[in-house]
Parts: structure tokens; C-alpha cells; sequence
């Protein structure tokens, strides 16, 4: 087996992933789609760190991993926020502006 | 570098599995599901990185995402309310094929440029892990990285900040203390509110259930000793009935009729009236 393999599954989740956000309509689910790619990054980050034989591609894996983390509190709390003001988790329902 | 036959076995089952819950977070209708089918994904990249020579990412992976984030997820989920369901209404129109379309397109122009890739043979990490795998990653870490792991400190504390600052809420009203709840309940002591707590429901010799309601001193039932749903469903049982269960498990049991309990002139002299309605509505 290649090492590709692994490239090749990052990029299926990726696409996954970026399918969820274009196409489920619930903030949560969105951003679960948002932390599948970055998932999928992280494993092509991985990989390329073994294919180079050099360690810093795992240190990037890690500044996503932190980055993703300090993201999802923001994000989640934004949702939390919106939730409490118009009692709905759609990204639908967010259209004050075009009113 | 080529892999060993054990990782291809690993990776056949570990991928198909993956893509499958993958799916499950594109197709399932409830949010719940499509967390369990992150955090299932998320446990088995942590098993892959374990297997590419990243056992700390693997570790990280487990603790920092499946173990904070996802909860976290889980937490909101709680918070906005599981049945919160998707809406399949199309606000821009065609927006769901665009999609599609989108998502096939991405996947096909990835793989695309990675089969025609000519990538050169893994080198392996057999070198850079000499010293451990975490000790490889900190010589790095804090050598060429140490701004930027200064600034990813910064911006953790920076988030953290922010998700106080934007889940705080204002008190609109006075706070609710035990004094003011005190006050409250003699002040509706002239519209008929009970000052002191509820009474419990019955305790008989071999009846202890919720749906039996108390004898008061006077013998009477006390109608508000049972939970108000029972009594709203018509699931209450009375005194009476309780007595006469225990007279035909007696008398099935070839035992001698206690006889005297029922005899008691007072209990079924009370509970007949409502007794009477209750069987009603049981048949």
C-alpha cells in the first residue's frame, strides 16, 4: 500500500466535510462539517510529515488542533447567542440584514 | 518507503469505516447522530495517526477533539435542544444541487491531483523519532516555532475571553433569594396556597407507591399527596383499591382473608366515590 492512500482519504472526508456545510441548513452541524475538514488536514499534514521524514508537518497538525479548539469555543458561543435571541439554530433564520 | 501488510489491513477497514460515518454526518437527520458519527471518525484518525508514526498527535487527537471539542458540541446540542430539526426548505434557490455539484467537483479535482502527483517514496520517521516522538516535536516546537506558540497562548486566552464575553447575560429582573420566595408564598396564603410543603403519598404495610394518596388524621385521603400528573392522567389509585389487591393476591394465594381491613367502616365508606370514578375511566 502507498502512503497516498492516506492523501487520498484526507481529501474524501474533506469533500465530506465541505458537502455538510454547503448543504445541511444547522449551525451545528455545519461547524461539525468545518472540524471534519480541518480533521482532513490534519491527517494530510500528518502524512506529509512521514513522506518528508521531517517532524514539523505534525507541528502544524498541532497549531490546527489549538487553532480548531480556540475556534469551536468562539463559534459555538456565537451559536449559544443567536439561539438565545431568535430561539432557532438554522442558518436560515439569520437574515435580519435583508429585511 | 512501502507500509507493511498489518497497516494496509488496518487502513482498508479503518477508511471504509470512516468514510461510512463521514456520510452519516452528511445524511443523518438528527444532530446527536451526526456528533457520534464525528466522534467516531475522530477516535479512528487518532488510530491512523497512531499507525503514520504520530503517537502524541494521536493522543492530542483523543484528548483535545473527541474529548473536549466534541463534548463541547455535545454540551450545545443539550443547550439548543436535541429535536432542533433541519429545515429542507431552499432559501437560495438550486442551492442544494450547486452543492452537490460543488462537493463531487472538489473530491473529483483533489483525487485528480493527486493520482497525476508523482510523489516522491516516503522517507519514514524512523530518524526525527529517535528521541521519542514528543521529544522530536517540543525541538521544533520551541526552536523554529516559539513566536507562534506564543501566539497561539495568546489566542487561546483571547477565546476563552471571547466565550465568556458573548454567553454572559444581563439580570433583567431582581434576584430570586430564599427570603423574597418565603415572602411570595405568605403573601398567596390568602388565595389558597399551601404555606407548608406537600404532604407525601401513603405509606401502607404493603403499599408504598406514588399513586396511593396519604389518610390526613381524620381518615380522609389527601387528594394533593399524589404528584399533580398522576392525578391529571388518572393513574391514582386509592386507599381502598390498594386494601383490595392485597385481599384477591390473599385469596390466590389460599391465605386467610385479613377481612377486618376491609370491614373498617371507615376507609371504603370514603374512598367509595372515588373509587367508583376511577374504575370508570380504567374500563
Amino acid at each position: 500500500m502507498a502512503v497516498t492512500n492516506y492523501l487520498i482519504l484526507a481529501a474524501i472526508l474533506f469533500s465530506i466535510g465541505a458537502t455538510t456545510v454547503l448543504l445541511r441548513r444547522n449551525a451545528i452541524i455545519v461547524f461539525m462539517g468545518i472540524e471534519l475538514m480541518l480533521n482532513a488536514t490534519n491527517l494530510a499534514f500528518v502524512t506529509f510529515a512521514r513522506i518528508h521524514g521531517d517532524l514539523t508537518g505534525q507541528v502544524l497538525a498541532f497549531f490546527v488542533m489549538v487553532v480548531a479548539a480556540a475556534e469551536v469555543v468562539v463559534g459555538l458561543a456565537i451559536i449559544v447567542t443567536i439561539f438565545r435571541t431568535r430561539r432557532s439554530a438554522s442558518v436560515d433564520d439569520v437574515n435580519l440584514l435583508s429585511r | 518507503m512501502t507500509t507493511t501488510s498489518g497497516e494496509a489491513a488496518l487502513f482498508g477497514i479503518l477508511a471504509t469505516l470512516m468514510v461510512i460515518a463521514a456520510l452519516g454526518l452528511l445524511f443523518a437527520k438528527r444532530a446527536v447522530h451526526a456528533a457520534m458519527c464525528v466522534v467516531f471518525v475522530m477516535i479512528c484518525l487518532a488510530i491512523l495517526y497512531v499507525a503514520n508514526e504520530a503517537p502524541f498527535l494521536g493522543i492530542v487527537q483523543v484528548v483535545v477533539y473527541t474529548g473536549a471539542v466534541m463534548m463541547l458540541f455535545l454540551f450545545v446540542l443539550m443547550l439548543v435542544g436535541i429535536d432542533a430539526a433541519d429545515s429542507l426548505t431552499e432559501t437560495i434557490k438550486g442551492q442544494r444541487w450547486i452543492g452537490i455539484v460543488f462537493g463531487a467537483g472538489l473530491l473529483v479535482v483533489l483525487v485528480s491531483v493527486l493520482a497525476s502527483t508523482d510523489l516522491p517514496a516516503a522517507v519514514g520517521l524512523e530518524d526525527a523519532n529517535a528521541n521519542t516522538n514528543p521529544t522530536g516535536l517540543a525541538k521544533i516546537l520551541f526552536g523554529d516555532y516559539v513566536i507562534g506558540m506564543e501566539v497561539i497562548g495568546v489566542l487561546l486566552v483571547t477565546a476563552a475571553l471571547a466565550g465568556l464575553v458573548l454567553t454572559h447575560r444581563q439580570r433583567l429582573g431582581a434576584r430570586t433569594t430564599q427570603r423574597s420566595m418565603a415572602a411570595e408564598r405568605v403573601a398567596a396564603l390568602p388565595e389558597g396556597r399551601l404555606l407548608t410543603p406537600l404532604p407525601a403519598p401513603g405509606v401502607y404495610a404493603q403499599n408504598n407507591a406514588m399513586d396511593t394518596p396519604a389518610l390526613g388524621p381524620d381518615g380522609q385521603p389527601l387528594e394533593h399527596s399524589v404528584p399533580r400528573v398522576l392525578r391529571i392522567r388518572g393513574q391514582q389509585r386509592t386507599a381502598a383499591e390498594v386494601l383490595g389487591s392485597e385481599e384477591t393476591l390473599r385469596s390466590h394465594l389460599g391465605l386467610p382473608a385479613v377481612g377486618t381491613a376491609l370491614d373498617d367502616p371507615q376507609i371504603p365508606a370514603i374512598d367509595e366515590p372515588s373509587d367508583h370514578t376511577s374504575t370508570e375511566e380504567r374500563d
